[in-house]
């Protein structure tokens, strides 16, 4: 999702840095072309069908996640406590509504437009309500609310698949046929849920990737910057389709050479450290944060963040023979719709699967949907797995709870640790 | 025949129920008959109902308040999350709950959200269920996933209970919560009415001890205490009218509700314990109990941060709603700390509240808050400014 992130110069990158270039011109032009712009939420992003209409999607988070790179969310994380917002809730949302009342520039520097339809779809995070009440307050256009279901029971129930799916015939498609003025077109959402699930083949070889020696990514830092078409506005479009390849064809060149990804410090072939990391990064001190990594030489061979748009390496694939159905299935599978029990099996899973020696969760205070519980997750995960993990704090982009002496202490005694676990000693 | 009960002995059992962290009460109910089950549910709603019609006894869990000390719930949670959940895990963990046969934690937030699936690590052969309450407020879409949920969590519970109830007795059931409700309304209304007769402190131990007791006990209580505050009303006293907005799920310290009313406020409306009155109109008692049971809360389910509000102009315009079916002068906007739902929906009702020129305060407090000045002086003065300048 960091679609600016410069540090990797492979064909990949240029490819989506053109097409995030051109989306973001396609939005500021719209009040002139008459794109319709449909307001929606990674978690559940229904791109398939909003594009089928022919609407543009806009995605908050990802406005707060650039604004923060971009050294701006201070400002308006605290644009919004002024106007009465509590210190002590999500600061995506606050640097999000500090952006709008600052104009709503875009992370290119072009003026976001205005929603003619804010889409909530409400998957596994409860400040998303709030924070699509909130944008209500501010444009005066439709809001249609999807709610997906949680896994309390460790799946998507038949029940609750079936709601998903009523609500999307009753409600989400005519709430955008209203809005755009179109039909319905089945027959193109087909042939986008199509291309969406080759380009999720392509994603989850790459994120596989890393179960080689040496992995040829890291797939937390590096990872972020590969799921962004895919979690935002391309997936099921040409574009993801050409990315994804192209991407994947850089890492299997990599795998083959056998080197590993390149990061802040340069390409990292030698790895001695193998993690995988729990929860959100910060985006703030993105670069230092990485390099508080690489510079010990270790990679992130999985990570559970870069899920939040999707599980995809768990086999789910949108089905184009099930169109309403795939999309319910997508909704509630994702990352922070997931029960605690079943977070704890996919981390397990992923030290094993991915020979890991170590496990980092990164608790960021805004975000209780991921970090309430992820105490008891590290026990868990611990207790199961034999091997001792890491837990640091800090925040998505509020800079203030970011403390770089603080983080880095505590990831070099844990990483020494690994060192004196592996020589034999405690 | 006995003597009705006094206002003073009502509260008295009231408040031994609310400080009592054992739950004896429970614990006393289910001595009498090895059979007997109970099961706990988080705030803000369950549809305690169907606990009930199963045979089985609903216990609200509002963690330890201010009584509690934390040794362990600590160990789980980070400083930015609220209080209720460590005081929930360390009831839990000092085996405190240990006579409950499942817990229910509905939909209210993330934290406890995810508390259930703490619970599940914890507690693998207990009975755990997140109940997602339908946000979609209409009976074609809403209702019936919702009817759908609550006859699965019938299926569940009468597992538990090993016995499933038939529509006779769930519609039994939905009429003595009808009763419950109606009762709790009659108190609001009174205490709207008559604010020196029936004080926050005492209406909210009586709510509370409601939440541990099987509800015909309550309704018992409830009942024989507005008598006895028929016949004894206290002194009227000089104060403004205000309402409460926030504090729906963790509780505010009893203390503090004390030093709002001390400081010369009425409380005449609030948000405290909504869940138990989450249904603002009777249930049918005809037809498909569920069906009428899910529509009632999908159609008449109370206006709170919990719930999507799909009016647009519907945040702006609760407070002043609120402000004028209660007659009161001004807003105190008490959440507790890091509390999303709450905190996350305060700019948006002071906002509206603020363009009708309703006076409002807002402060956050902790479940286990030990010092009541900073209150005292913030709503004290509240209430001075409110007699001096007026208030909505
Ligand atoms: S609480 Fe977490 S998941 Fe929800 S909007 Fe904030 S950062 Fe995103
Ligand atoms: S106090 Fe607020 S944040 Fe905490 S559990 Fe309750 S609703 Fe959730």
């Amino acid at each position: 999702m960091a679609e600016n992130i410069d540090v990797q110069k492979d064909h990949s990158m240029v490819l989506q840095k053109q097409m995030i270039a051109e989306h973001y011109q396609r939005l500021a032009d719209a009040p002139k072309t008459g794109d319709k712009v449909v307001y929606t939420f990674v978690p559940g992003n229904l791109t398939e069908l909003i594009r089928s209409f022919g609407a543009l999607p806009v995605l908050p988070e990802i406005n707060a996640l650039q604004s923060g790179m971009r050294g701006k969310s201070r400002d308006y994380i605290a644009e919004a406590e002024r106007r009465g917002h509590s210190e002590d809730v999500c600061t995506y949302v606050k640097c999000d509504l500090g952006m709008v009342k600052g104009g709503n520039i875009g992370p290119t520097g072009l003026p976001l437009p205005k929603p003619d339809l804010l889409l909530l779809s409400y998957t596994g995070c409860y400040t998303f309500m709030k924070w699509f009440e909130l944008l209500r307050e501010e444009y005066d256009c439709p809001t249609v609310f999807l709610q997906i279901p949680y896994q309390g029971a460790g799946e998507l129930e038949p029940e609750h698949r079936k709601y998903v799916v009523d609500q999307i015939k009753e409600k989400v498609i005519p709430a955008l046929e209203q809005v755009t003025g179109r039909k319905y077109d089945e027959d193109g959402l087909r042939r986008r849920l199509g291309l969406a699930a080759q380009a999720e083949d392509d994603l989850v070889a790459v994120l596989q990737s890393a179960k080689q020696k040496p992995s040829p990514i890291d797939a937390y830092f590096g990872g972020v910057y590969y799921i962004g078409p895919i979690f935002s506005a391309f997936r099921g479009t040409e574009e993801g389709v050409a990315y994804y390849r192209e991407l994947r064809k850089e890492v299997e060149a990599r795998t083959a050479q056998k080197r590993g990804p390149i990061t802040p410090d340069g390409p990292l072939d030698d790895q001695r450290y193998r993690l995988v990391v729990e929860g959100p990064p910060n985006w703030t001190h993105f670069r230092d944060f990485w390099r508080m990594f690489s510079s010990w030489q270790a990679v992130v061979v999985a990570s559970t963040y870069t899920k939040v748009g999707g599980t995809y390496d768990f086999g789910f694939r949108h089905d184009e023979q099930d169109p309403l159905g795939t999309m319910a299935d997508y909704c509630g599978g994702c990352y922070t719709n997931l029960n605690l029990p079943s977070r704890v099996d996919m981390l397990c899973n992923y030290i094993e699967e991915y020979g890991a020696n170590g496990f980092l969760i990164n608790s960021v205070k805004s975000c209780n949907s991921f970090s309430a519980g992820q105490l008891m997750m590290l026990r868990e995960v611990e207790k199961r797995t034999g091997i001792p993990g890491a837990f640091i704090e800090s925040d998505l982009v509020d800079p203030r709870y970011f403390s770089p002496a603080n983080i880095k202490n505590r990831l070099e005694s844990y990483l020494q640790m690994i060192d004196a676990r592996a020589q034999g000693g405690n | 025949m006995e003597a009705p009960l006094t206002r003073e002995e009502i509260v008295a059992w009231a408040r031994e129920c609310y400080e009592d962290l054992e739950f004896s009460a429970a614990r006393k109910w289910l001595a009498q008959d090895p059979a007997r089950k109970a099961i706990g549910f988080l705030p803000v709603y369950a549809p305690r109902e169907l606990i009930h019609a199963c045979g089985m006894l609903p216990v609200g869990i509002y963690g330890g308040g201010d009584q509690l000390e934390i040794i362990r719930g600590d160990a789980f949670y980070q400083s930015y999350i609220c209080h209720l959940p460590r005081s929930v895990v360390e009831l839990g963990q000092t085996g405190r709950l240990d006579f409950l046969s499942g817990v229910l934690f509905p939909s209210t937030c993330d934290v406890i959200r995810n508390l259930s699936g703490i619970w599940q690590l914890l507690s693998p052969e207990l009975y755990v269920r997140y109940v997602d309450v339908p946000q979609i407020r209409d009976v074609e879409t809403g209702g019936k996933f919702w009817r759908r949920e609550l006859q699965t969590l019938v299926d569940d519970l009468g597992r538990v209970a090993g016995k499933t109830p038939n529509d006779a007795v769930l519609r039994q059931s939905i009429a003595l919560y009808n009763d419950v409700r109606a009762t709790i309304s009659a108190l609001y209304r009174i205490r709207c009415d008559e604010p020196w007769r029936i004080p926050t402190e005492e209406l909210y131990l009586l709510l509370r001890a409601g939440e541990v007791v099987p509800p015909e006990e309550f309704l018992q209580r409830a009942k024989a205490y507005i008598e006895a505050t028929a016949s004894d009303p206290l002194p009227k006293k000089d104060r403004v009218r205000v309402i409460v907005v926030g504090a729906f799920c963790e509780q505010p310290p009893l203390g503090l509700i004390k030093t709002i009313e001390r400081s010369g406020c009425y409380i005449v409306d609030d948000d405290l314990l909504v869940g138990n009155r989450m249904i603002t109109q009777p249930v049918a008692t005809d037809g498909d109990p569920l069906t009428h049971l899910a529509n009632a809360f999908v159609e008449h389910g109370e206006r709170t941060s919990v719930l999507y509000e799909e009016r647009p102009e519907g945040k702006r315009t609760l407070m002043k709603e609120r402000i004028d079916a209660a007659k009161a002068d001004g807003i105190i906007f008490a959440a507790p700390s890091f509390c999303d739902p709450a905190l996350l929906d305060r700019p948006m009702l002071r906002a509206g509240a603020e363009a009708e020129g309703i006076p409002c305060i807002a402060f956050q407090y902790a479940e286990n808050t030990g010092q009541f000045q900073q209150f005292r002086e913030q709503t004290g003065t509240f209430s001075d400014s409110i007699k001096l300048w007026g208030g909505q």
